[in-house]
């Protein structure tokens, strides 16, 4: 906890309902700028739910969202970009009939806050350029492959500009080569100082890209810390990483 | 954007020759040609560009065509009643696109081609105003003979069309256009890549009402004399889409190839069957939906055309 | 007391309008396509009992035994052999194609029977059944007991029998069906000739007691729109809760507003459901 002023994301007492289902139920979490946050519990946690409702897709239906100091709380999603805040879909959802350059573009120009669509067009080829697709620049978005569908979905966010980048599920699908490369993207783009936030299945990649963990069950926080505590937190070991695991971890350091 | 201006002047140039071969049945057919490739381009801003399966244009068409006869009636100058009607058109369709848009899909499609009904019942109720069922009777403008008006429409026409063409060159190539397009590939990933969705689409909806409003203005004073089920006709609506779909969705020329290509099959059929015609427009929509439902256009320069 | 009879005669013909809708509501939930058809289904199942009467003396209720084979055989060739090419294209392509086959559909009846409303006249007449302060026409009365008939008779199809089953299935979720073993595209045309069924049984109906002519098959097709907007899609029940509301509407409206303006009334109805509840009355979700 320890929400102090340089906290970029707060949320205070967040839930959020659907019908008779509390999907979230008085989240408190502080990110730090700087930090790259991992986000894990079981399927159906709220996970999924805590980024829509940061980045404007849902509406909290109790408590408060703060960033960069600003109250986002009933932001729309285009203004939650507009303001910085990015994320990454599951399922990857690029436009699929244009290339890959103006699918980039696009971010630029709309919440990278690019003047021109020449403008973004240039910047696009530089964020091309970092994550490796800029050989397929003028393909059709449609005929990539996954992981390259997941570079692209990279790309698109660092063209934001964002302040702080929710990433859901990355590396889901990705073989293990795959999965190397996109760490070591996400590792550039931490070491650019956007603020990170990955929900991640796999334990081995959040223990090696995080700083801080947060665990989510059944809609609740139940613990946050870091990394070396969490793993052998009780309530965590329960509810998500099993015995087995935790002493795996304990023995092997 | 040079090459396609430049060619967009040519065949405007060349259209504009047309009333000197002094002919009233070419300068007609060319009067309509123009009123139906405004409808086309107007319907392409919406149903191309942003995706959204508009029946509207009935409803621009016919309010346009009512305000600018009962302006005129009322004592307001032509032109500047074709003005009122455009700027009419434009609110109405900023209205009805702040409450509809949120609709996608049917419920869009259906809600959007309800609306013509509902305007024409209420154009029919308004009789002190309209004339109702009876229809309206236009003043004639004070011109020097028939041969005179029909060149003075057809320019009237021509001017309101490479207005709209116009926009479409400069909308394509702008934020606008670059907008529309992510919404029609995907609207929630538009939405989250920082794109106002919502003003963007209401933009293109006013673009897809205002030209067609001026049109039925025009169009009213042309005919001298108009009536709720001519001028609200669901089949504008339908007509529009199928020239944009014959010409192909989406691209800058499609919707004036389609105006071009429809209206020379529609005089054919109307020449020659014209106890079948409807069915015969029928039968063309059908074909053209199942075999080229991407319009000719994308048969050269795919679905968006040069960008 | 005029409310009751206003009451009575919006429910009577509440009931026809559930008939109506029914088959619609059915396609456009199952198929996700609008079959703009429907209208002209209806009027050529009125023309068709108007012939079986004027001609060969056949009775409106038993013209829909022979009206029903016919139509589903109709719905499910067209479904089959040309919208089913269509069946996966954007709302755009498929509202379009189902209008353009209406122009041809809604031509070919024009020239065949022209404009002119026909009305079938029951010899004898039916009269009327006096309930107490309530005077209800006969034929009316009977017409929407075999309109309940045949939407009851539609309700228990789809939830007893195997192939209804299979329809329910593909309306909630087609990959699922796809998977367990379901013929979709059979489930595709058998639902759309259900569909035409409906119409042309219900057109058939109303031929007892409205006039025909090819003019007024949008207006039922009007009706359809609203009654799904306000039952939801894909559902008997919605239909009937649908067709009973537009049904007493329209009887009251007429009393407020006038007879003409009916048709207005029910279609700003749509409009305002539709602003306020984006997935209509009852948020059915299922389709957009």
């Amino acid at each position: 906890m320890g929400a102090g002023l340089s906290a970029l994301l707060e949320l205070s007492g967040v839930s959020r309902r659907f019908g008779g289902l509390r999907a979230l139920s008085d989240i408190d979490l502080a990110v730090e700028r700087g930090e790259v946050v991992g986000l894990i519990g079981p399927n159906g946690a709220g996970k999924t739910t805590l980024v829509n409702v940061v980045s404007g897709v849902h509406r909290a239906s109790a408590g408060r969202v703060r960033f960069d100091g600003e109250d986002v709380t009933r932001l729309r999603p285009f203004q939650a970009a507009r303001r910085g805040i990015a994320r990454t879909f599951q399922i990857v959802q690029p436009f699929p009939a244009m290339t890959v350059l103006e699918n980039v573009t696009a971010a630029a120009l709309f919440a990278g806050g690019e003047g021109s669509i020449a403008e973004a067009r240039s910047q696009a080829r530089e964020h091309l350029e970092f994550v490796g697709l800029a050989a397929v620049a003028d393909q059709p978005a449609a005929q990539l492959t996954l992981a390259m569908r997941k570079r692209l979905e990279l790309a698109k966010s660092l063209a934001m500009r964002p302040k702080l980048l929710l990433l859901d599920e990355v590396n889901a699908g990705l073989n293990s080569v795959e999965m190397d490369a996109a760490l070591g993207l996400i590792r550039g783009i931490a070491a650019r100082g956007v603020t990170i936030v990955i929900i991640e299945h796999l334990m081995k990649v959040v223990l090696s890209l995080c700083s801080r963990i947060v665990v989510l069950h059944h809609g609740e926080l139940i613990a946050a810390g870091a990394p070396a505590g969490i793993v052998q937190d009780e309530r965590v070991v329960q509810a998500y990483l099993g015995r087995r695991y935790a002493a795996a971890q304990a023995a092997g350091g | 954007m040079k090459r396609d201006a430049l060619a967009a002047v040519a065949l405007f140039a060349l259209i504009a020759a047309l009333p000197l071969s002094g002919d009233s049945y070419w300068m007609r057919l060319g009067t309509t040609m123009l009123m139906y490739g405004v409808l086309a381009i107007s319907w392409n801003f919406i149903g191309g560009m942003a995706g959204y399966p508009s029946f509207a244009s009935a409803a621009f068409f016919g309010l346009g065509a009512y305000t600018g006869a009962v302006a005129q009636k009322l004592g307001v100058p032509m032109a500047l009643a074709w003005g009122l009607a455009g700027i009419f058109a434009l609110a109405f369709a900023a209205a009805l696109g702040l409450a509809l848009l949120r609709l996608r899909g049917h419920y869009f499609a259906i809600a959007s081609l309800v609306v013509a009904e509902v305007l024409r019942e209420l154009v029919n109720a308004a009789t002190d105003l309209t004339g109702g069922g009876m229809g309206l009777n236009l003043p004639i403008p004070r011109l020097a003979s028939v041969q005179a008006q029909a060149v003075f429409f057809f320019y009237a026409m021509l001017a309101l069309a490479a207005l709209a063409f116009a926009t479409t060159l400069v909308v394509v190539r702008s934020r606008l256009g670059f907008g529309l397009r992510c919404i029609q590939q995907n609207e929630s990933a538009a939405d989250m890549l920082g794109v106002n969705t919502t003003r963007y689409k209401v933009a293109a909806f006013m673009l897809s009402g205002v030209f067609v409003g001026v049109a039925g203005a025009i169009y009213a004073s042309w005919l001298h004399y108009i009536e709720p089920p001519d001028v609200f006709d669901v089949l504008y609506s339908v007509k529009a889409i199928v020239m944009v779909l014959l010409g192909g969705a989406g691209s800058v020329f499609g919707p004036l190839v389609g105006a071009a290509l429809f209206l020379s099959l529609e005089e054919l059929v109307w020449r020659n069957y014209l106890q079948v015609h409807t069915g015969v427009l029928g039968l063309l929509i059908v074909l053209l939906v199942m075999f080229l439902p991407r319009g000719l256009m994308s048969l050269r320069f795919g679905v968006w055309g040069r960008a | 007391m005029l409310s009751l009879q206003i009451l009575a005669n919006g429910l009577i013909l509440g009931g026809l309008y559930a008939c109506i809708a029914a088959g619609f509501s059915l396609v456009w939930g199952v198929l996700n396509v609008i079959n703009i058809l429907h209208g002209s289904f209806i009027v050529l199942g009125g023309y068709l009992a108007f012939f079986a009467y004027s001609i060969a003396g056949i009775h409106p209720f038993l013209a829909i035994l022979i009206a029903a084979p016919l139509f589903f055989a109709l719905g499910y060739v067209l479904q089959a052999g040309l919208i089913n090419r269509m069946i996966a294209a954007p709302v755009l392509l498929t509202l379009t194609l189902t209008f353009g086959l209406d122009l041809m559909l809604s031509n070919a009846m024009l020239v065949a029977f022209s404009a002119d409303f026909r009305k079938l006249i029951l010899e004898p007449p039916l009269g009327v059944l006096s309930l107490g302060a309530l005077v209800l026409p006969v034929d009316r009365l009977s017409a929407m007991a075999l309109a309940l008939a045949l939407t009851g008779l539609l309700y228990l199809v789809l939830a007893r029998s195997r192939i209804g089953r299979a329809i329910v299935a593909v309306r909630m979720d087609r990959e699922a069906a796809a998977l367990m073993g379901v013929n979709v595209r059979r489930i595709y045309a058998v639902t759309f000739g259900l569909g035409a069924l409906m119409a042309g049984a219900s057109g058939a109906l109303l031929a007892m007691i409205f006039p025909i002519s090819p003019l007024v098959g949008p207006v039922y097709l009007g009706k359809a729109f609203v009654i799904c907007v306000l039952g939801g899609l894909g559902s008997v029940p919605g239909a009937m809760i649908g067709g009973l509301t537009l049904g007493v509407v329209e009887s009251f409206g007429a009393l407020w507003f006038g007879p003409e303006h009916a048709v207005t009334l029910s279609f700003t109805l749509l409009i305002v459901v539709l602003v306020i509840r984006p997935s209509g009355l009852l948020g059915r979700k299922g389709y957009e």
